[in-house]
């Protein structure tokens, strides 16, 4: 279920692309032209936009291991963040450089402190 | 709810059954409790992994971030576009393992990188080929932990959902399926100690009334015998007090007789004369 699953893609600002693209995580699929990642811009992006590319990532995309997500971006698009629950590929909701990162938002770790009662 | 039973016929055979099926899920329940356990061993394990490298996360997020700042700083405002822009092959890649935890397989991200696939040569050639060289390497560092925390969360994910159908199976086990076999097991030898006292009361019914048959039998025989006895010893008598009267009767007779006939002497002595034949 994992063996073809060899990609990490990115939804997130420009900073946060830029500094994981250069990791060397980006793949630009010359013939089709279907990137594995997404910049974010400001008032540019629309909510619609953002969870199109989010499906394409997590459900249409067969090569995606991996999802990380900006925590600010992931927020917009809270509730299919949320309601995402399968396993591969996984998303990861990653601090930005403007948005610190706050763990009571993340989806999972809303879930681990669920079951913990906290 | 713990009222309810099987609908079974209720016989030894079943009864048989019942027993198998209730020392089945016994075995089952222990054993589904045991997995249970171990799986919520890891698992809680793994989320305090997880709280961990969340927190690790922030720290190399933010000094990654820090880095790509200098890089900005050195060569420009423009960076972002010509990454961007110069992306062709993956660099970055992972490799997902497997691991065995109680019969539940969970993936295991390995990061791996392709040293021979550098699309960003020109990157940084103008200005800045020092910074960009660091923020790569800070990077990778940093997507390393990203991918370890993601097989982490992955592993929660398949965990938290196997420990709930494992929890649901163990509960139904224990609060419905244990309580309707031994309901049914419960049943069934009440009725078939019903049946038993059912058969061991026609039984003693049935000597009961044998006996009262031979006990009337006996007693017509008796009477039958004792009136033949009776009958017969009444014969006897009789015929003895007959004979005996006979006897007597005729004594009498012939005491009389005699009488009569001296009597008759007499008269014929007396009368001999007159009696004319």
């Amino acid at each position: 279920m994992s063996e073809k699953r060899t990609l990490i893609a990115v939804l997130g600002d420009e900073d946060t692309t830029t500094g994981l693209l250069l990791a060397g995580i980006g793949q630009n699929d010359a013939s089709t032209g279907a990137k594995n990642f997404f910049v974010y811009h400001e008032d540019k992006t629309t909510k619609e936009q953002l969870e199109a590319k989010f499906r394409e990532f997590t459900q249409e995309r067969k090569d995606i291991a991996i999802v990380l997500v900006n925590q600010f971006v992931a927020d917009i698009i809270r509730a299919t963040v949320d309601a995402y629950v399968e396993p591969f590929p996984a998303i990861l909701e990653i601090p930005s450089k403007d948005h610190p990162y706050d763990p009571e938002k993340d989806s999972v770790l809303k879930r681990v402190r669920k079951l913990f009662g906290e | 709810m713990s009222a309810t039973r099987e609908q079974v016929f209720p016989t030894r055979m079943t009864l048989g059954l019942m027993k198998t099926k209730l020392k089945g899920a016994e075995q089952g329940h222990t054993l589904l409790k045991r997995k249970s356990e171990a799986l919520t061993k890891r698992f809680r394990d793994i989320t305090k992994r997880i709280d961990d490298a969340k927190q690790k996360m922030g720290r190399v997020m933010q000094t990654a971030a820090f880095s790509l700042a200098e890089v900005t700083y050195a060569t420009g405002d423009n960076i972002g576009y010509q990454v961007q822009e110069s992306v062709s092959t993956a660099r970055f890649k992972i490799r997902a393992r497997q691991e065995n935890v109680s019969g539940v397989i969970l993936p295991q991200f390995e990061s791996y990188i392709d040293p021979e696939i550098n699309d960003f040569k020109l990157t940084g050639l103008g200005r800045g080929g020092q910074q960009v060289q660091r923020a790569k390497e800070i990077y990778s560092k940093a997507v390393e932990t990203l991918v370890e925390l993601a097989s982490l969360q992955t592993a929660f994910i398949i965990l938290d959902e196997v420990i709930k159908v494992t929890n649901r199976r163990v509960n139904a086990i224990e609060h419905v399926i244990i309580p309707r076999t031994k309901n049914t097991i419960a049943y069934i030898n009440s009725e078939l100690d019903e049946l038993d006292r059912e058969e061991f009361y026609r039984l003693k019914k049935v000597q009961e009334k044998k006996q009262q048959e031979v006990a009337k039998l006996d007693a017509e025989m008796q009477a039958q015998k004792l009136k033949e006895a009776e009958e017969e010893a009444k014969y006897g008598e009789s015929t003895k007090s007959i004979a005996e009267k006979l006897e007597a009767a005729s004594l009498e007779e012939g005491a009389e007789e005699k009488k009569d006939g001296e009597e008759k002497s007499e008269l014929v002595a007396e009368t001999e004369d007159d009696v004319i034949f």
